[in-house]
């Protein structure tokens, strides 16, 4: 029991002005610790089972109890301040240190040893995807052939027996010996011929691939180049849903703004036959009207040849066993290199087919 | 053709269409006109003067003449090195300030001495031949100081146009003439109206040939052989791209160009015998006009006297026959051959001319004495000669008469057309036309490309314009999109990407002695009839050729890391030859379609790579292209598993075959040194190729994967390291692991490769991870270790594997 008489202000540690200096010393100990070790000494000097505040908590259990509330109070006050300060300053150099961890820790994020960078496909695949891309939106479907091919199904089959003069349009690569009859496919067209005799009727397809011609590699000729090849046979088809594909076709391939135009001309497969012209991509026909400066890139012509196309002649329609009285349908071939270089501003065609990666790393990311 | 559009415009009357409205115009109706060439319009200043007097100057290394011009309203003072003109003699004089085509400028100048204001002009200094011996000497009734430009009507435009094989009637004036008075709604003036008088008395000519139907042939005698050809010939031919000769062949040449209709000139006197067209016999030679003694084919068609052939019809002339300096007596031939005869000659002999160039085409064989008496009328004219007896031997047949419905050209165009427009613009091109619904057409002679009523449609809708044509989409019927195998071969192509590759697109075409440093010659490629060049004779029998070809190019380039893919069809054996060719008038038959595919040689299509210098951090070994072919395999589905090769072009010790199934689908290696030595490829390049065709057919055939169950249980982990002998293959080592640990084993990878004393000369130590868990339970330490103990086991079998740390 405690004495009745005991006054807490006569015990020391509970002095109020002895429980300030406490409190004051502490805070300036933790405001003055430099290191979390600093800090930790510090607490068991000013919050430790040893410190004032501690002891001073002990003697309040022998007030008188009429004290007790007051002393209580007093020494709370003081034991929280001093819990908050040392926690905002453990807090604070807690956070000094892992700034200065974080800081250590720092790398180059942009060095990249074990780097294996992204290759690129070839601006010619990405296109055929894309030309069959557009088609199979329209439900067309994509077809394919050889590219060592017969002649019958090369010239043959096309409206081009053997002494045609359109033979001659072509410089043919023949394979040996002479009298093979076999040939490295000079067009897409010979598809139209797989097509019509493997998949029946109605027939909507497209076939983009590589086509060969004896014309020594320049800056606008190679032996090898690309074509894509449409073949729509259905009934009451018309030379309007001729213009009508290709006029899709040319806004996919290079939106709204180059116009196309149809001119009458020959191929032997298509009657009537016509050739598709894209107005120039470089001078969009400027260079044709009085005053205009000369184009490099269409002759000063304001057009260029983008390819052929026609209803499909009777003859390749009977080659195939499909009736041209009862069927129509139109036939189209474009030149998949002509069209890069007007979508991608390419002047020399040997940068498609040299192999280069810088080129094609700049090219082949399109989807 | 080139068409002098002063040539044209007598033929269409009232056409005041400019040279550039006339070629677009002809561009709409069908004519390709790659050109308008225009002429004298950059000559100026150029006036008519008369030579007064000339002073021959001495000393110099060439003969130059002092001489005074008088042009009419002064006398100008000139020196010139030409020496073919006299005191008198008018002659073109370029006034100082006068232009000259290419934009050359007179002025007055010192030369020799004196003071030369101004020049004489040559033919080729006027722009009027490509080149020319001396002055031209005009008219002594010139009258001086006129305008030379408007003398001698030199502006003039020419339309260069490129005839298609179905227009064989535009390689004429008069075909074109034609397609312009239709194009302007205009009157045609037809040169080819020409009454000839009736010819009989003449050459005896026979035809027993049926590739020549139609030969008119006239007598013209008492020809002066000195006569030249007068200043508007040879220039009407200049400017139509041919060089005048003779009177008489320039004759032909114009008659030819004006009508289409090519004409022969034999020197009458040389003939022995009558005229026989017929096929050659085998064995007989004949030496044509190019002085080349050829040997014939018994296809050719040629034109024999008694002495044999002195002509291939059609294509080109005999020496022996020809026309000289001293000719006077002529037989001209104009007749009507046929089409695919004269193209196999041309072909065979190489020998295309401008005769063969339009009897391919076809020429109008209606015009054969209407074109001979043309020319007969000129010699007559121009060269002092006497039209003598003609004959006209005429076997064509007659001509068909087509059906077409009114309606027909309007379902093919989807256009309305009335059948009066349909009509007329079929009589426009020259068809008679009769009957109301049902059409009677009978195309004109010069159109023997109007065959069928695809042809005649083509007509009425070119001449009505294509912009007639409306805008319409057809509707396809529902599609089924990409097939699996092209879906596959994107995403092949994808993979290659992703993996860091750059693909290329090489020409299919290799020497045997790229073949040979490969070591690829095993394959049989076929061979190239005419190929590109010589070198390059073979087509691919693998991609690597192209391939290390690219990587020299891009290593030329001052690339050090290249890394390319290629994916393309590759060509193996020789084909075969078709004895059964099936036609063209019906669908061939299966057992003819088969034969077709059956005679092409092999074309699998295949991915290839090479890679060369660093990559990822370290440089390229081989390892880097088995990961790569593995990867693709992976994104197709498939596990392809890696066994140890010994093929060309790659260095022994490190060379990959790469299985699918147990089955090689693809090889991969470092390069050979004596490869890397003869192809000049940086060392230790790597290579590989795989058949993508076998891949992605593997890849439809597995279909789509089947969900694996993922278990929730707790796995186990368990860590071997095997001592084996080096030349046993990780991949194998591996593969035993797996089959042996059984169905409990999720995962095993190799996480550590060791060589040292510990393990012993000659071997290694492989260390694996396996991690086991059941789908069902959580395993217990005994059976993860059963599993471990028969895993290796089966390894210490099957490789000798001994356990390390055990």
């Amino acid at each position: 029991m405690p004495a009745p008489d005991y006054d807490p202000k006569q015990v020391a540690l509970l002095d109020p002005s002895e429980l300030e200096g406490a409190r004051d010393a502490g805070l300036a100990a933790f405001a003055a610790a430099g290191s979390l070790d600093e800090l930790a000494q510090a607490r068991t000097a000013h919050l430790g089972d040893r410190a004032h505040v501690s002891l001073a908590n002990r003697e309040i259990a022998a007030l008188p109890p009429a004290a007790k509330g007051d002393a209580g109070k007093r020494v709370n006050a003081v034991r929280r301040a001093l819990q908050e300060a040392f926690d905002a300053r453990r807090e604070a150099l807690e956070q000094e240190r892992d700034a200065r961890v974080l800081v250590e820790e720092r790398v180059d994020v942009s060095l990249l040893p074990g780097l294996v960078p992204v290759g690129a496909r070839h601006p010619l695949t990405t296109l055929q995807e894309r030309i069959a891309d557009v088609f199979v939106a329209m439900g067309w479907e994509v077809a394919e052939g050889p590219e060592v091919e017969h002649e019958w199904f090369n010239f043959d089959a096309l409206n081009m027996p053997a002494d045609h003069p359109a033979r001659e349009m072509q410089d043919t690569l023949w394979l040996a010996p002479e009298g093979s009859g076999l040939v490295m496919r000079t067009q897409t067209s010979p598809v139209q011929i797989r097509s019509l005799l493997e998949r029946g009727l109605p027939c909507y397809v497209v076939a983009p691939g590589r086509v060969f011609r004896n014309d020594a590699l320049d800056a606008t000729h190679s032996p090898v180049f690309g074509q894509v090849e449409g073949l729509c046979v259905d009934e009451g088809i018309t030379m309007a849903h001729l213009r009508g594909t290709l006029a899709h076709f040319a806004k996919e391939m290079f939106g709204q703004a180059l116009r196309t135009r149809l001119r009458p001309s020959y191929f032997p497969f298509t009657e009537p036959s016509a050739e598709l012209d894209l107005e120039c991509f470089s001078c969009r026909g400027a260079s044709t009207r009085p005053g205009g400066e000369p184009c490099r890139v269409c002759s000063s012509e304001g057009w260029l040849e983008w390819g052929g196309c026609g209803m499909v002649n009777p003859a390749v329609l009977r080659a195939c066993g499909v009736d041209p009285e009862r069927w129509s349908g139109f036939a189209f071939g474009m030149g998949l290199d002509r069209t890069l270089m007007v979508r991608h501003d390419i002047t020399d065609i040997r940068d498609l087919y040299e192999g280069d990666q810088r080129f094609t790393l700049a090219l082949g990311t399109e989807a | 053709m080139r068409v002098p559009l002063s040539w044209l415009r007598p033929l269409v009357p009232g056409l005041t269409a400019t040279p550039d409205e006339v070629a677009e115009a002809l561009v709409r109706a069908g004519l390709e006109v790659e050109q308008v060439h225009r002429y004298g319009h950059d000559v100026e200043g150029v006036v008519v003067g008369r030579v007064l007097d000339v002073e021959e100057l001495t000393g110099h290394k060439k003969p130059i003449r002092y001489c005074h011009v008088d042009v009419g309203a002064r006398v100008h003072e000139v020196v010139c090195g030409a020496t073919n003109f006299a005191v008198g003699d008018v002659v073109p004089f370029a006034q100082p300030g006068a232009v000259l085509p290419g934009g050359f400028r007179i002025a007055t100048r010192q030369t020799y001495g004196r003071v030369s204001d101004g020049m004489i002009c040559s033919e080729a200094e006027l722009g009027l031949a490509e080149e020319s011996a001396g002055i031209l000497v005009l008219p002594p009734d010139s009258p001086l100081g006129t305008d030379v430009v408007e003398l001698l009507q030199l502006r003039d435009e020419v339309l260069d146009i490129a005839v298609t094989p179905d227009r064989g009637y535009t390689l004429s004036v008069r075909g074109v003439a034609r397609e312009v008075a239709t194009a302007f709604d205009l009157p045609f003036q037809d040169p080819g109206l020409l009454e000839s008088p009736p010819l009989s008395g003449g050459y005896d000519v026979r035809l027993p040939d049926p590739g020549c139907d139609r030969y008119v042939a006239r007598v013209v005698e008492g020809l002066d052989p000195a006569a030249p050809s007068p200043a508007w010939l040879q220039r009407r031919l200049v400017l139509a791209g041919m060089r005048p000769i003779s009177l008489a062949v320039d004759v032909t040449n114009h008659v030819m160009l004006e009508l289409g209709q090519p004409l022969h000139a034999f020197d009458l006197d040389t003939l022995r015998g009558p005229v026989v067209v017929r096929r050659a016999a085998a064995g007989e030679r004949l030496r044509t006009l190019d002085d080349q003694d050829r040997a014939l084919d018994p296809d050719d068609l040629v034109i024999t006297d008694d002495r044999g052939p002195i002509a291939l019809a059609g294509v080109m002339g005999g020496a022996e026959t020809e026309i000289s300096a001293a000719t006077s007596r002529i037989l001209l031939e104009s007749a009507h051959f046929a089409p695919s005869s004269i193209t196999r000659t041309a072909r065979r002999h190489r020998l295309p001319s401008e005769a063969s160039k339009r009897f391919e085409r076809g020429v109008d064989p209606d015009l054969a004495a209407a074109a001979a008496e043309a020319a007969v009328r000129l010699l007559v004219e121009l060269g002092g000669a006497v039209a003598g007896p003609g004959t006209d031997v005429d076997q064509r047949p007659a001509r068909p008469v087509l059906t077409l419905p009114a309606s027909k050209p309007g379902r093919v165009a989807g256009v309305d057309y009335s059948r009066d427009t349909v009509v007329r613009r079929l009589e426009q091109v020259g068809c008679a036309v009769s009957g109301a619904d049902e059409l009677q057409v009978t195309p004109p002679s010069w159109r023997p490309d109007l065959t069928g009523q695809a042809e005649l449609v083509e007509e009425v809708v070119r001449l009505e314009g294509y912009e007639q044509v409306p805008v319409v989409l057809p509707v396809a019927p529902a599609g089924r999109g990409l097939s699996a195998e092209q879906r596959l071969r994107r995403t092949a192509g994808r993979a290659l990407a992703a993996a860091g590759l750059v693909e290329v697109v090489t020409t299919p075409f290799v020497s045997e002695q790229a073949l040979t440093a490969l070591g690829l010659d095993r394959f049989d490629p076929p061979r190239l009839q005419n190929p590109l060049s010589e070198e390059e004779g073979l087509l691919r029998p693998s991609l690597l050729p192209g391939l290390l070809h690219a990587l020299q190019r891009n290593v030329g380039r001052g690339l050090h890391d290249v890394a390319l893919y290629e994916t393309g069809s590759v060509f193996r054996g020789r084909g075969s030859v078709v004895a059964d060719v099936p036609g063209t008038a019906d669908r061939p038959t299966p057992e003819q379609l088969a034969a077709l595919d059956a005679a092409l040689p092999v074309q699998p299509r295949l991915a290839g790579l090479v890679l060369t210098g660093r990559r990822g951090g370290r440089p390229v070994a081989v390892s880097d292209a088995v990961e790569v072919l593995l990867a693709l395999g992976r994104a197709l589905s498939l596990t392809l598993t890696v066994g140890r090769g010994d093929v060309a072009p790659y260095h022994p010790g490190r060379c990959a075959l790469l299985l699918l199934d147990g089955s090689p689908v693809g090889t991969a290696g470092e390069l050979h040194p004596r490869t890397v030595a003869a192809l000049g490829v940086p060392p230790r390049s790597v290579a590989a190729e795989v058949d993508l065709d076998a891949l992605v057919g593997a890849a439809v055939v597995a279909g789509p994967a089947r969900a694996p169950h993922v278990s929730p249980y707790p796995p186990s982990s368990v860590d071997v390291a095997l001592v084996v002998a080096d030349d046993v293959l990780a991949a194998d080592v591996e593969r035993t692991l797996r089959g042996a640990a059984g169905e409990l084993l999720e995962h095993l990878a190799l996480f550590d490769v060791f060589t040292g004393p510990q393990v012993g000369e000659g071997h290694r130590s492989l260390a694996y991870t396996l991690r086991f868990r059941a789908t069902d339970r959580t395993l217990t330490d005994a059976e993860v270790l059963a599993a471990r103990d028969a895993a290796v086991a089966a390894a210490a079998d099957a490789h000798g594997a001994v356990l390390r740390g055990a």
